[in-house]
C-alpha cells in the first residue's frame, strides 16, 4: 500500500476529531496542506535534497497517532527529568510533542506568552493567525504538510518589543507511550523588534517503542532581535525524527541555532534560514554523534535576500560502526544580498570501515560582491596526537575519547548559555563513554 | 635500566636502524648526536612505541622486561618518557585533563589509588615553576597555540609531573633560544637522580653545556659508530661528522 494513502485516508476518515481537539487557526489551514501533500506525497529517496535518507520508511510503520489528545495516565515527567542544573526555572514540559503536562513560567515580563500553541490560538487568535504557516507553507516538503494537516497543538512563545528574558526557557519533550506512535508537533515563535531569548528544547524518547516524531517549527526574528535556539535530541534506535525549522530574520537580527544529536535512531533535520533583513547574521551549527546503525541527516538551507548579512556554519559529525551521516549545506546569495560574508564548514569523524558520510556543500551565488568560503573533511583521529597521549600512558581508549571530545569541543564552546554547556560537555562525554543514559539522576539514570 | 641489543627497524618498509646496541644505567647520562637521517629520532620513536615503526630484529630490556611487547602506554607506565622532537598540538584536549588522565592511569597500573583534586593541583603548581611556565599555558588546550619554546618547556613540566625512570630528551634544544635553553635544562638537572637516566638526542655541543653527559655516542646510517665520554662532544662540535663517516666508511 502507498505508504502516503493510508495517511490520507486516516486524516479524511477523523478530520471532525482533530478539528475538534484543536483551534481554528491551525484547523484554517489544514485541508490546504493535506491537498498539497495529496500532490507531492512523502518525499522520496533519491530525490535532489533525500538522495541518502529514506523518509518514505520513516513513515511506513503503522503508527497510531492520538487524535483525542488523551493524557497520559502517569506523569513521565516524574519517571524522567530532564534537568540542566541552574537552568529550571523556566522549564515547560510536553509529552509527545503536543500534550502539556505542566508549565510553571513564572516570573515572566509582562506581554509574554508563552505556552500551548493550541491555547494560545484560542485566546490570541489575530495574533497567532498572523504567523502561524506563514513560513511554513512555501515548502512542498510532503513531511511538512502532512505535518500541518494533523498537528493539534505545540510550542507558542511571543516576546514583545525590547523584551529580554533574562533565563533561558527550556522545553523539554518527551516521547513515551506503550504503542508505536507518531506525533506531530508546532513551535511558534515570535521576537518584536529588540527582544531577545534563548530556548532549549530537548526530545527524549523513554520507552523502547517505535515513535515517529515530527516537529516543524516557525521561529520569526524581528528587527535587532536576538534568539538562540539549541535543538537537543536524545532519543532511542527506535526512533523516528524528521524536524524543519523555517526562520525568518529581520534587519539587524543575530540568531544562533545549534543542532545536537547525542543519540538517535534515524533522524532529519531541515534547517531554512531566511536573512530578509539587512545586516542580519546567522550563526547556524550542528553536531551528531553516531553509532551502531544510527542515521543523522542535516539539511540546511540559508538564504541571504538582503545586503551585508552574514551566516557562519559549522557541523562536525562522529561516525562509528555501520552509522551513515549525511550533511547537505546550500547557501544562496541573491542579486540584492551585496557583502554578504558566508562561512561554511563541516568536519566528520569517520572511525569505522561500515560508517559512511555524505557531505555536500552547494553554493549559488547571485551577487558579485560577497565572501563566502566552505570547506569540508572527512579523516580519523590524528594519529601524531594519539601517540602523543599514549607515550605519556593514557590508554589508547581513553586517548580516543580524549580526542573525539576534543574534536567536538567547539561546537559546544559554540553555546551562549555557561550551564548548558557545562551539562553538554559532560553528557557528550558520557556519551562517547558509553555510558549516556538520559541527561539527569532520574528514577531511568540512577 | 636499558639494554638494547642488535635493534633493527624499519618506517614504511624502509631500514632505519640497522643494529643499535645500547646499554644505560640509572644515575647515568648518554648524549646521541648524528648527522640529520641518521636514525637518532627513530631510536626514540622504538624505544617508546610509536607504531608507526616497525622493529625487525634485536631486543630492547627495560628493567628485565621485554619493553617490545609493551604498549606505548604501558612503557610510560613503566618509566619511560620522550620530550618529543616536535609536541603535538592538541586543540580541545585541556593540559589538566590532560596530566590528571595520564597521573592516574600510571598510579592504577601500580596499584594506587587517584590523586585527589587538592593534591593534583598542588603537585600542578609546583612542577610548573620549575619551568616558570605560565599558569595560563596550563590552562590551555594540549600545545595549543604555545611558542616553540614553550612547547619545549611543556614537554619538561610532563616529564617533572610523571617522574620518569628514562627520558629520552629528542633535540630539545631546537628551536629555543638561550633563556628558554636555560630553564629547560635547569628543570632537566633537577629531575636528574642516582635512581634515573637521561638520553640526550642533539646536534649540537650546546645543550651538553648544560646537560653534562656522562657518555657520548654517534650514530651513523642507523648504527652507533662511536662511543665516548663527553670529550667527543666538543671533538665533533670543532670537527663536524665528515671525519667519522670517512673513519665508518674505510
Amino acid at each position: 500500500m502507498n505508504i502516503a494513502q493510508q495517511y490520507i485516508d486516516i486524516f479524511h476518515e477523523n478530520l471532525a476529531l482533530i478539528n475538534s481537539h484543536s483551534a481554528p487557526v491551525l484547523n484554517g489551514v489544514r485541508e490546504e496542506a493535506l491537498r498539497r501533500f495529496e500532490a507531492t506525497g512523502l518525499p522520496k529517496k533519491g530525490e535532489e535534497a533525500f538522495l541518502h535518507t529514506d523518509i518514505e520508511s520513516f513513515y511506513a510503520p503503522d503508527y497510531g497517532l492520538n487524535l483525542s489528545r488523551i493524557q497520559p495516565t502517569e506523569n513521565p515527567h516524574a519517571i524522567f527529568q530532564c534537568a540542566v542544573p541552574g537552568l529550571d526555572n523556566n522549564r515547560v514540559s510536553v509529552c509527545s510533542g503536543d500534550i502539556f503536562l505542566r508549565t510553571p513560567l513564572h516570573d515572566l515580563p509582562e506581554g509574554v506568552i508563552a505556552g500551548s500553541l493550541c491555547e494560545a490560538a484560542t485566546a490570541y487568535p489575530e495574533l497567532v493567525g498572523r504567523y502561524y504557516g506563514k513560513l511554513a507553507q512555501g515548502s512542498s516538503d510532503g513531511t511538512v504538510t502532512l505535518n500541518t494537516a494533523f498537528v493539534q497543538d505545540g510550542f507558542f512563545l511571543y516576546v514583545p518589543h525590547n523584551i529580554r528574558l533574562e533565563e533561558p526557557l527550556q522545553l523539554v519533550n518527551l516521547v513515551h507511550g506503550p504503542h508505536e506512535t507518531l506525533s506531530n508537533r508546532r513551535l511558534l515563535i515570535i521576537l518584536e523588534e529588540g527582544a531577545e531569548v534563548r530556548l532549549l528544547s530537548c526530545d527524549h524518547t523513554i520507552d523502547k517503542c517505535k515513535f515517529l516524531f515530527s516537529t516543524v517549527g516557525e521561529i520569526f526574528v524581528g528587527e535587532r532581535a536576538t534568539f538562540d535556539y539549541y535543538d537537543l535530541e536524545e532519543s532511542t534506535l527506535d526512533t523516528h525524527r524528521v524536524a524543519s525549522t523555517f526562520v525568518r530574520q529581520e534587519s539587524g537580527s543575530n540568531v544562533l541555532v545549534n543542532g545536537i544529536t547525542l543519540h538517535n535512531g534515524r533522524t532529519r533535520n531541515n534547517y531554512y534560514i531566511t536573512l530578509a533583513g539587512t545586516d542580519a547574521e546567522i550563526q547556524l551549527y550542528g553536531m551528531a554523534i553516531a553509532d551502531k546503525r544510527q542515521q543523522v541527516d542535516n539539511y540546511t538551507n540559508i538564504d541571504h535576500q538582503a545586503p551585508r548579512g552574514s551566516s557562519n556554519e559549522l557541523f562536525k559529525y562522529v561516525l562509528e560502526d555501520s552509522a551513515t551521516g549525511v550533511f547537505n549545506g546550500r547557501i544562496l546569495v541573491q542579486p540584492e544580498a551585496q557583502k554578504t560574508a558566508a562561512l561554511q564548514t563541516n568536519r566528520n569523524l569517520c572511525s569505522s570501515q561500515e560508517a559512511h558520510i555524505y557531505t555536500q556543500p552547494q553554493l549559488e551565488i547571485y551577487a558579485d560582491d560577497v565572501k563566502c568560503n566552505h570547506g569540508a573533511t572527512v579523516g580519523q583521529l590524528d594519529s601524531n596526537a594519539l601517540f602523543y597521549l599514549r607515550s605519556r600512558g593514557i590508554p589508547e581508549a581513553e586517548a580516543r575519547t580524549l580526542l573525539k571530545l576534543a574534536f567536538t569541543h567547539d561546537v559546544i564552546e559554540k553555546i551562549r548559555i555557561d550551564k548548558l554547556k557545562e551539562r553538554l560537555h559532560k553528557l557528550v562525554e558520557r556519551r562517547f563513554r558509553g555510558t549516556l543514559d538520559k541527561c539527569a539522576g532520574c528514577r531511568i539514570c540512577q | 635500566m636499558l639494554t638494547i641489543k642488535n635493534l633493527h627497524a624499519n618506517i614504511q618498509g624502509k631500514e632505519i636502524l640497522k643494529g643499535i646496541n645500547l646499554t644505560v644505567k640509572p644515575g647515568e647520562v648518554h648524549a646521541i648526536m648524528g648527522p640529520n637521517g641518521s636514525g637518532k629520532s627513530t631510536l626514540s620513536m622504538v624505544l617508546t612505541g610509536n607504531p608507526a615503526y616497525e622493529v625487525t630484529t634485536g631486543t630492547i630490556e627495560f628493567y628485565g622486561k621485554d619493553l617490545l611487547a609493551l604498549s606505548p602506554e604501558e612503557r610510560a607506565h613503566e618509566g619511560i618518557f620522550l620530550s618529543f622532537q616536535y609536541p603535538v598540538e592538541i586543540p580541545g584536549v585541556s593540559m589538566v585533563n590532560f596530566m590528571r588522565a595520564a597521573l592516574n592511569a600510571k598510579r592504577k597500573y601500580w596499584g594506587e589509588e587517584p590523586l585527589s583534586a587538592t593534591d593534583f593541583l598542588k603537585m600542578m603548581r609546583e612542577k610548573r615553576a620549575l619551568v616558570e611556565m605560565d599558569n595560563k599555558l596550563v590552562n590551555r588546550s594540549v600545545n595549543e597555540g604555545f611558542s616553540g619554546g614553550e612547547k619545549k618547556r611543556n614537554e619538561i613540566f610532563q616529564m617533572a609531573m610523571l617522574q620518569p625512570r628514562l627520558s629520552i630528551l629528542d633535540e630539545t634544544d631546537s628551536g629555543l633560544d638561550i633563556d628558554a635553553l636555560r630553564i629547560v635544562s635547569k628543570g632537566v638537572n633537577h629531575l636528574k637522580s642516582d635512581q634515573n637516566a637521561t638520553i640526550v638526542i642533539t646536534h649540537y655541543q650546546r645543550l651538553l653545556d648544560y646537560i653534562a653527559p656522562d657518555f657520548v655516542h654517534v650514530l651513523y646510517n642507523g648504527r652507533i659508530v662511536k662511543s665516548g665520554g663527553p670529550e667527543l662532544a666538543l671533538e665533533l662540535e670543532e670537527k663536524g661528522y665528515d671525519w667519522i663517516k670517512k673513519e665508518v666508511e674505510a
